[in-house]
């Protein structure tokens, strides 16, 4: 292998590895607030991505029919309850959040032919339509679960996963489809040639750790998802509940999911069941950070990127073997650093 | 910490009738009634496992009950929430501080008033000038993780944190527990200093003396039940609660 391989492997390792870190992320957040562990992090990345490209086709978004479907159930039910405990202010906004959103945006989607706009609009559509998704399914799979244990709520996850991949193939069927590049620039390193998507997928993901940083160290609610993380009882008496923390930390991490999906559907063909793969990559990074550490879980993921870029040179069959054995050392290295605890 | 509306203190700000809590098929409190009024300390004495820790729990939500309560005059029915009890101004520092121990002391204090801030109320940082006013050991380690403290700086930083969601009843749980006789002397004498800002305290406590002598009235509870009632230096002076929770040193 010359520099000019080993670069160009570096840079698709360090791209890939970017959105791992992005992935595993919202992983440990969602985990360490809500103990869920989101195997469905996936599907927001395909849906994230087909939905562009379903909008960039001039075509109608499955997700938008699921959007309206969910808010409807929920809408129905909460409202319901509002309606019984006879707070008839909150009926009200629960069916202009849950029901009149998702129609005015499906009302926008009918009347301006999205695959004209400008890329910045497409992608933000995209994100609201594939967004609004993770504060729904938190509330419908898992708010009514959020005291079960560990396993119970692990089985959900697989389910929605499951699920969710299912109706991705109704949706957007079985052929994959990328979308048009944010941007033809490339750049000339050396030998190397850096594409400009490349460039923009990592920079992003460097932009979007920094926000996530600046949000959990400087605003309150960021803190007070830290706070339901570290110390759940302590949190809920003072006023922070367990769903506002649940449905903030789904709704930070199906952004992160779709907006990946949406940097990398340039490079990367994408098709219905994609997501999984790639959300399980973020998964191992997610591991090797414990679910617990940030940064470490950054590090491992990006790592996660290389060995899987410099293993597909070598040994290309081998390539997923080799990334998903990466798993094994370091639950080993784990459970022989910790000491078991025993429990109060 | 509103000012003392000095005229009108017998507002009743907790009155709760015929209360029952049970885990299960056990019952862990039966009949329970107790009255608070705005700007009184009211303490709760008894021995371990008499059901105080859950008196506390059920008032503020964590545990179901059967019986009436009345917070700020209106009867709690079944869309009870701790979230909705926080948002009327009742807080409780629990037994276990529960703390946020791998943030800063004024991390912690900040989140104490995260409820008011979603009000829309963004006073908090006037707030916790008045909070490093009333425990300034808080102030010299406003930057510190909270789990770094000693257990008497634990407890302020604890009630400090309540305190930023400007109660109107404070629930506290055995606040001298496993502190220091000096510290649990600072620690009475700051609950007496809140009193005179106007909040209502419902004090839990088996330090029997301390709890008394800053209340103003005391319940004795024993296996759940409440055995004896009665203003606080009636009951200082009361044989059975000298025989059963001062022991000698109250005849002095």
């Amino acid at each position: 292998m010359d520099m000019q391989i080993a670069l160009l492997l570096g840079q698709d390792g360090l791209t890939n590895g970017a959105i791992y870190a992005l992935l595993a992320l919202a992983l440990v957040l969602v985990f360490a607030v809500t103990r869920v562990i989101f195997i469905p992090q996936g599907e927001f990345v395909a849906f994230g991505a087909l939905t562009l490209v379903s909008l960039q086709a001039g075509k109608l978004p499955g997700t938008l029919w699921l959007l309206l479907a969910l808010g409807t159930l929920i809408a129905l039910i909460d409202g319901a309850l509002a309606l019984r405990n006879r707070q008839f202010r909150r009926g009200l906004w629960i069916v202009s959040v849950y029901c009149v959103l998702p129609l005015l945006l499906a009302g926008t989607l009918f009347a301006i032919p999205a695959a004209t706009l400008p890329l910045p609009l497409q992608v933000g559509l995209a994100l609201m339509l594939v967004v609004p998704l993770g504060p729904m399914i938190y509330r419908l799979a898992y708010q009514p679960i959020a005291e079960a244990s560990v396993l119970v709520l692990l089985i959900v996850s697989v389910a929605v996963h499951v699920t969710l991949m299912g109706i991705g193939l109704l949706f957007f069927g079985a052929e994959g489809s990328r979308t048009l590049p944010f941007s033809d620039v490339s750049f000339s390193l050396g030998d190397a040639l850096l594409q400009g998507q490349a460039v923009l997928v990592v920079v992003t993901s460097v932009l979007l750790i920094m926000a996530l940083y600046f949000f959990f160290e400087r605003t309150i609610y960021g803190k007070a998802l830290r706070a339901t993380a570290m110390n759940r009882t302590g949190a809920r008496l003072m006023g922070i509940s367990g769903t506002l923390a649940g449905m903030l930390s789904f709704t930070l991490a199906a952004t992160i999911g779709a907006f990946s999906g949406i940097l990398i559907s340039p490079i990367t063909t994408i098709y219905y069941d994609s997501g999984f793969l790639i959300g399980l990559k973020g998964f191992v990074g997610a591991i090797i950070g414990g679910l617990a550490s940030y940064p470490v879980a950054a590090a491992g993921a990006i790592l996660v990127g290389l060995l899987e870029s410099y293993s597909s040179f070598w040994a290309s069959a081998f390539k997923e073997v080799i990334v998903f054995t990466l798993i094994i050392p370091v639950l080993l290295w784990r459970s022989l650093k910790t000491h078991h605890v025993e429990e109060e | 910490m509103s000012e003392l509306a000095g005229a009108d203190e017998r507002i009743v700000v907790l009155e709760v009738s015929s209360l029952s809590v049970s885990y299960g098929k056990v019952d862990a409190l039966h009949g329970i009634a107790l009255k608070v009024h705005r700007g009184e300390i009211v303490t709760v004495i008894g021995p371990n496992g008499a059901g105080k820790t859950t008196l506390l729990c059920a008032l503020i939500g964590l545990l179901p009950v059967r019986g009436d309560i009345v917070y700020l005059g209106e009867q709690q029915d079944g869309g009870r929430s701790v979230e909705k009890l926080v948002r009327q101004g009742m807080t409780l520092v629990p037994e276990k501080r529960e703390l946020f121990s791998e943030m800063s002391v004024k991390d912690n204090l900040l989140l104490g008033a995260f409820d008011r801030y979603r009000a829309g109320h963004r006073d908090q940082l006037e707030t916790i000038d008045q909070v490093f006013e009333i425990f300034p050991r808080l102030r010299e380690r406003r930057a510190q993780m909270a789990g770094t403290l000693s257990g008497g700086e634990r407890q302020m930083l604890a009630m400090g944190r309540a305190l930023m969601a400007k109660p109107r009843l404070l629930l506290l749980d055995e606040p001298s527990l496993g502190l220091a006789p000096l510290v649990i002397k600072e620690i009475f004498r700051t609950i007496t200093q809140l009193k005179k800002l106007g909040v209502a305290i419902l004090l839990v406590e088996q330090n029997a003396r301390a709890a008394l002598q800053v209340a103003d009235y005391g319940y004795v509870l024993e296996t759940g039940r409440l055995s004896l009632e009665g203003p606080s230096r009636d009951l200082l002076t009361d044989p059975r609660v000298i025989e059963s929770y001062l022991g000698l040193g109250g005849r002095h």
